[in-house]
């Protein structure tokens, strides 16, 4: 039986917004299972909230619903499609919970939609502790000791019987459940007692936790013959108790056996066909480390980030022959056009290593807590190749874009032996640093490897990059010393350091001497077979596999790891940069690290370099393709600041000439730049002392925004009320020399997209964000098109966009900000790389935003591709995009918004009225609002006048309101009923954060500031709301949005 | 210390001596397989060659017990990218590196073994030597030229006189042509007694012996070195059941009137699909092997072609139309490699009952 011809359509249920555990690697699973079926003549169909995605581009699936992931939303497109089946496997977590959800309403029986892949009852066994159990003993399969306990006194009774540490998770009908770890007594019992009110049925599973075991994974693959496979093994630089997601891993495994890898493989093999998947999944094990034994931790139906880092490491399509399995292909019957002679009924076999360090949001967020455990918390990942273990290391360490260029952090040289043992021993995002620099004080790594459950082989790699310093420090410019520290991965910026010299006379040298890194090819088959693959990595080695060919090239830089600030929009850009490049009859040659995306598949550029985005690597790849010349646009803001290197070391920039020196994070070139371009900014000077701080601010007037000048750091912004604020601000930033005062503008921000070819500029489309100015755009709701602008100041904001783009001799993608204050029309920012509302409007104006801008650099008029010198005509719908957070991840980060960005992802609802449009981008964000409850309001002074605009609204529409009692005084004043609370310093029976616990509030807004008076309490009321799954505000804005949905719900009752 | 590796075709591949620091001739060839590198290595049949492993980090689990195919290994060489130096396993023993010297196996480090291989795929297999790095490189390279390798291979691997390894089912004789201890391991596990003969006995004293089943080993070189053994096939396989693997599978197809031909480079990984023509699956299969049966002279005889590799086509499998002997090229005991074909023991267990029962009526 080859593929099954009694289904027509298909729906794909997305993974909706990037949130911490759920990003682009769903993206890049969805559009190549969107384009493995569709390549199969079926007609599919997409369901996914996020506008970030490739899959959600024009073209990817047949009919593309960009609307909420709740059942209330799908089931009316499933209702209007009639699909004979549906793919719950590729959206994670959110498609599982919908599918469930789904199979429950009796939906997907009463329209006969088969679920392809795996079957519920699959799902449910791998989601649910107690079924997954009980199948792993029919297969004689060990697990861990748990149990499902009712009661505190049965978990005590458990844990007499085991020993600690416990892991505690609620029991509940939906897939992933929190866990939480516990030491000791006291912690289960705090564990339990919050673990039994989240779950619905009132029941926990405790389970033995592994300490010290090793941890692995393996991707497996089988279809409908029963025919099974693995593709990748991967293990765990830690040890078990840290989430795969923020573990750094190796891939294949290093240091098992042939026997213990036959073993884990044939445990493998016989769990994927015990659930009978059509499809893949990944399998993890916990290795005993004095022992052949074993333990299985869980199984993953979803193609996931292991799934996508396997995909990349082997250069295995998984998703894309996942997809074609799930539809009654088996693996030797799949003939594939585009990859040619790929086979797919084969284990790849690797001739390189690879390393995967996870990216940690804690540059961004520096009060975040720092622990790692079972909750992950990165945002994103680098990869790296290379053919030793070091190499390939070292390679992910500069490419995670941490400003480091080796495993070397200068503070760690002055902390005491006993502070870096310390750090050694905890889990926690920069452990491999102190675990090097503990081996360089001459540790012994065999105490090391006791302490830790690190593996020795791994630690002994450590050590030997240690000894590699130390022949570099005694072997100063000498040349075989120079290229065995190559080979092992050692960048010249590193050693540079070591020979007091600088990079670029390093690099020099080794050219001068002909040390330069050779390119091999990756691919699944080692060399047995030849592979169409377009992958390459480098390392210092005899024969280079990348030749460069006659066609002229271009070489497109990538954006790395996925951050806060960078996410998937930079994929998405990237995919259609190259595709434009190709286009153009230019070779595409891309340069990145980031194993999650769409624009690393292997097939897409015509060379893809899998490597770090540092100015050694990229020449590296310049010295060999001499490229026509580079894009940096779609590349972040590594890229940007790199471009402007690459360009003195006469590398041909295309696009842009400004470079960073534009870059408006640095307010002082920004001024600069925009001298005599007629545009007004706002005021602003730039400061030194205390004192002259301090008479500035008096000077611009306050509200004003506050920044330490620290290149391309946008994260220190602070948003200043009065001079006691700035006095204490100044306080605490003593170690900065400079500071940079803007006036605050608190006004309605818009933004602009621009594609300006030299001469012509398109302007896609302006949107205008609902909250003011003072909270970053990233985190602010966009609408589209603009809600409140009068013409003459939209006539106005179009022609300052041209005079900019002109004046700036800008080429490509342009991205302004401006702020409306007063009547008056301010430019706040103006950036040339892939922005976050590109996506989405090229979704919503069919104008292909990255493709244009690319075509524009690459020398193509604008009139030539078929486009105006205008505003592109406004569409009648309304669109809304609206930021997702990750607040229930990342612990101690404050949800209060402000200046420095702070969510991960986003959403977009359209409809026809703006209220609808946002109802939908509430529902997708999974804010759900009740039609009628209670609102709990803690408010800042300054904020009250305004809040009883919203109080009354609220009170119309019949919600009770709650609030402390400054803000209870005030509002009883004006004739609103409001019930008071507590404060949390107030001894009383129930207060604040007792409301929050016991589920009497629907809505909490929140607005106390972080200088503010009571900003602890602020903070705590908001990390309750947030713990116990209560939506949030922070901004009065956002607060009067909802309300005019709600009031669109509503019916008026108002008396005559 | 700077050693080489000389090719016959004159390429040179600079590195560092690890192990034994002898000079060292043979036959390059390559391994894809990324775990297993004990057992390869132990794997009699790579006697003569010297062994490039493709995965680039060897050695990382170092030396334990468990995992000898043969105490003394007896090729001549392993080329690695790198050895690891701290190995790390529960039930490692040593380090690669003193596990070669104990053996007197040279080894080489620090090639760019990927090139070599490139260099293999594109020329095929060739000798080649491993001297020091300032030695004279011309009389090394004459001496290579000069050198025919032997051709007695499975002389000098195989057992000299018999022994048994006890159990109390089927009475198994394997004829050890370079016998690999999981074969043992896999009939052990079906509780056979097994007697293993050297390779050259006669057909007349396996039948003396009145086995229920007769298995024929993997094993290193050319099969056609070999008429002897092709004589005993001949007389007992209308006798008794045979199954062979390897080595083994290569000599019951001669023995039939096929030919064996060399390969241009051999299969050798773990990774090896190989469709089952009978079910029509496939599974995966750790393969060691520089001949091939020649699918254009199987028509002719009494053999059908029951297994193939789905890379290239070639024959991995055959059975005897009208006998109960049928044959594997590649190693489904396995070690290293997946453990899909296993079930290939139960089938011959199956065979040798078939027979036992139709005897008895």
């Amino acid at each position: 039986m080859t593929k099954r011809l009694d289904l027509k359509k298909i729906v794909i249920i997305g993974s909706g917004p990037t949130i911490i555990g759920q990003s682009a690697e769903f993206d890049y699973a969805g559009t190549q299972a969107c384009l493995s079926l569709k390549e199969e003549g079926y007609e599919v169909i997409l369901i996914n909230s996020n506008p970030a995605s490739i899959m959600t581009d024009k073209g990817m699936a047949d009919r593309v619903y960009i609307e909420p992931l709740t059942v209330e939303f799908i089931s009316k497109i499933l209702r209007k499609e009639r699909p004979d089946a549906l793919i719950p496997t590729l959206g994670g977590r959110t498609s599982l919970n919908a599918t469930m959800e789904l199979a429950d309403s009796g939906l997907l029986d009463e329209l006969g939609i088969e679920l392809l892949g795996v079957t519920l009852e699959a799902i449910k066994t791998t989601e649910y502790p107690d079924l997954f159990k009980e199948l792993m003993k029919e297969l004689k399969e060990p697990t861990l000791e748990s149990r499902v306990v009712q009661t505190i006194e049965e978990a005590v009774l458990f844990s007499e019987q085991v020993s600690f540490p416990l892991i505690v998770m609620s029991m509940s009908n939906k897939v992933g459940s929190v866990k939480v770890n516990c030491t000791n007594l006291t912690e289960l019992e705090n564990a339990l007692t919050k673990s039994l009110i989240r779950s619905p049925i009132n029941k926990c599973l405790v389970e033995r936790q592994v300490s010290g075991y090793k941890e692995v994974e393996y991707e497996v693959i089988r279809d409908q013959k029963n025919q099974a496979m693995v593709i990748c093994q991967l293990e765990h630089f830690d040890p078990v108790g840290i989430h795969t997601g923020d573990s750094i891993v190796f891939s294949p495994t290093q240091t098992l056996t042939d026997k213990q890898h036959q073993l884990l493989r044939d445990a493998s093999l016989t769990i994927i066909r015990a659930l009978s998947i059509k499809g893949s999944c990944t399998i993890r094990f916990a290795l005993e480390p004095f022992s052949s034994n074993y333990v299985i931790l869980g199984v993953n139906l979803c193609v996931n980030r292991s799934t996508a880092l396997a995909s990349k490491a082997t250069g295995y399509p998984i998703a894309r022959t996942a997809a074609k399995l799930a539809v009654g292909f088996s693996m030797d019957e799949i003939k594939n056009s585009e990859t040619g002679e790929f086979i797919f009924e084969f284990e790849p076999a690797m001739d390189y290593i690879v390393s995967k360090i996870p990216r940690w949001p804690f540059d961004t967020f520096e009060k975040g807590d720092r622990k790692l455990g079972l909750q992950m918390k990165s945002t994103g990942e680098a990869m790296a190749f290379g053919r030793t273990v070091e190499e390939s290391l070292l390679k992910a360490v500069r490419s995670l874009e941490i400003g480091v260029s080796h495993l070397y952090l200068a503070d760690l040289s002055a902390a005491s032996d006993e502070e870096v043992l310390q750090k050694v021993s905890l889990a926690q995002d920069n452990r491999l640093f102190y675990l090097v620099e503990i081996i360089r004080r001459e540790y012994p790594i065999v105490t090391l490897a006791e302490k830790t459950a690190i593996d020795l082989f791994f630690l002994d790699k450590l050590a030997h990059i240690v000894e590699i310093e130390k022949k570099l420090i005694n072997h100063l410019f000498d040349q075989e010393t120079l290229l065995y520290a190559k080979s092992f991965g050692f960048s010249d910026a590193f050693i540079s350091l070591l020979w007091q010299t600088t990079e670029s006379i390093v690099r020099d040298f080794r050219y001068t001497n002909k040390i330069i890194p050779v390119y091999k090819q990756l691919g699944p088959y080692s060399l047995e077979r030849k592979t169409k693959s377009a992958g390459f990595y480098s390392t210092y080695e005899e024969e280079n596999e990348s030749m460069p060919t006659a066609k002229k090239s271009i070489l497109v830089l990538g954006s790395g790891p996925a951050r806060i600030g960078q996410g998937m929009e930079f994929d998405h850009a990237l995919f259609h940069a190259i595709k434009a490049i190709q286009k153009a009859d230019y070779e595409a040659i891309s340069l990145n690290n980031n194993p999650e995306t769409v624009s690393t598949d292997f097939l897409l550029s015509d060379k893809l370099y899998f490597e770090p985005l540092t100015l050694e690597d990229i020449m590296n790849v310049i010295y060999l393709e001499n490229p026509v010349g580079v894009i940096f646009q779609f590349g972040g803001q590594t890229a940007a600041a790199l471009a402007k290197s690459l360009k003195l070391l006469g590398v041909s920039i295309l696009g842009n000439v400004f470079l960073d020196s534009l870059n408006s994070n640095n307010p002082i070139t920004f001024e600069e730049a925009l001298t005599h371009s007629g545009i007004p900014i706002a005021i602003s000077s730039s400061v030194a002392t205390k004192k002259e701080a301090l008479f500035s601010a008096k000077q611009i007037g306050y509200p004003i925004l506050i920044q330490p000048v620290v290149r391309l750091n946008e994260n220190k912004i602070d948003l200043i009320d009065n001079q006691l604020e700035l006095e204490k601000f100044m306080k605490r930033s003593l170690t900065h020399s400079t500071f940079f005062i803007t006036q605050y503008l608190n006004g309605i921000e818009v933004e602009v997209s621009s594609i300006s070819d030299g001469e012509a500029i398109l302007i896609p489309g302006i949107v205008e964000y609902i909250e003011r100015s003072g909270i970053h755009s990233g985190d602010s709701m966009a609408v589209y098109p603009t809600q409140s602008l009068k013409p003459e100041i939209k006539q106005l904001i179009i022609q300052y966009t041209k005079q900019l783009a002109n004046h700036l001799g800008c080429i490509g993608l342009m991205t302004s900000q401006f702020v409306v204050f007063e009547d008056q029309v301010y430019l706040n920012s103006v950036h040339f790389h892939a922005s976050r509302t590109a996506p989405f409007l090229s979704k919503i104006t069919n104008i292909p935003i990255t493709e244009v801008a690319t075509n524009s650099i690459l020398g193509q008029s604008l009139k030539n591709q078929g486009y105006q010198d205008e505003l592109v005509p406004e569409s009648s719908k309304v669109h809304v995009k609206t930021p997702v957070f990750s607040f229930a991840q990342l612990q101690k980060v404050d949800a209060l918004l402000g200046p420095i960005m702070k969510s991960t992802g986003e959403v977009m609802g359209s409809d026809r009225t703006l209220e609808k449009a946002l109802y939908k981008a509430f529902e997708a964000s999974s804010l759900h609002l009740a039609d009628y409850g209670t609102v709990l309001l803690t408010l800042t002074d300054k904020d009250k006048e305004e809040c009883y605009a919203i109080a009354e609204r609220f009170h119309q529409i019949g919600y009770q309101i709650i609030a402390t009692s400054g803000t209870e005084k005030f509002l009883k004043n004006k004739n609103i009923p409001v019930q008071s609370i507590a404060k949390l310093d107030e001894r009383k029976e129930e207060n604040i954060l007792d409301i929050i616990a016991r589920g009497k509030v629907q809505l909490v807004i929140n607005t106390i500031g972080r200088t503010k008076k009571g900003a602890k309490d602020g903070e705590l009321i908001r990390k309750s709301t947030i713990e116990h799954g209560i939506p949030l505000l922070t901004s009065l804005d956002t607060a009067a949005a909802i309300l005019s949905v709600l009031e669109a719900r509503t019916f008026m009752t108002q008396p005559l | 210390m700077d050693r080489i590796l000389l090719l016959e075709d004159g390429s040179l591949f600079k590195g560092k001596g690890f192990g034994s620091l002898i000079d060292t001739i043979g036959e390059v060839v390559f391994t894809t397989g990324v775990t297993g590198y004990q057992e390869i290595i132990t794997d009699q049949s790579y006697n003569g060659q010297m062994i490039v492993f493709n995965y680039p980090s060897i050695g990382n689990t170092g030396i334990n017990r468990n995992d000898y195919e043969s105490i003394e290994p007896t090729c001549k060489a392993v080329i690695v990218k790198e050895f690891a130096r701290v190995p790390s396993n529960w039930h490692n023993q040593m380090n690669l590196d003193e596990f070669l010297k104990n053996k007197k196996i040279p080894g080489i480090t620090g090639v760019d073994t990927r090139k070599l291989m490139h260099l293999l795929q594109n020329k095929g297999v060739m000798r080649g030597t491993i001297v020091d790095a300032h030695d004279d490189f011309k009389h090394a390279f004459d001496q290579l030229k000069a050198t025919v390798l032997p051709i007695q291979q499975v002389e000098q691997v195989s057992t000299s006189r018999a022994y048994v390894s006890p159990g109390n089912e089927r009475t198994i004789i394997v004829i050890d042509f370079g016998l690999k201890h999981s074969l043992l391991k896999e009939l052990n596990k079906r509780n056979c007694q097994v007697t293993v003969l050297p390779y050259d006995t006669t057909a007349e004293s396996i039948l003396n012996l009145e086995p229920d089943g007769v298995l024929l080993t993997n094993g290193p070189g050319n099969p056609n070195d070999l008429p002897t053994v092709l004589t005993m096939i001949k007389a007992i396989q209308s006798k008794v059941p045979l199954f062979a693997t390897g080595l083994g599978h290569q000599l019951m197809a001669l023995a039939n009137g096929c030919t064996v031909v060399k390969m241009k480079v051999g299969h050798r990984g773990l990774n090896h699909p190989v469709k089952d023509l009978a079910t029509g699956t496939f599974y995966l299969t750790a393969q060691n092997h520089g001949f091939l049966v020649d699918s254009d002279s199987i028509d002719q005889t009494v053999l059908a072609v029951t297994h193939i590799e789905l890379n290239d086509g070639s024959i991995e499998g055959i059975k005897h139309r009208y006998l109960p002997s049928f044959s594997v090229q590649f190693n489904p005991d396995a070690a290293p490699g997946p453990h899909d074909a296993t079930h290939l023991f139960d089938q011959f267990m199956a065979s040798v009952d078939d027979w036992k029962e139709k005897k008895g009526v």
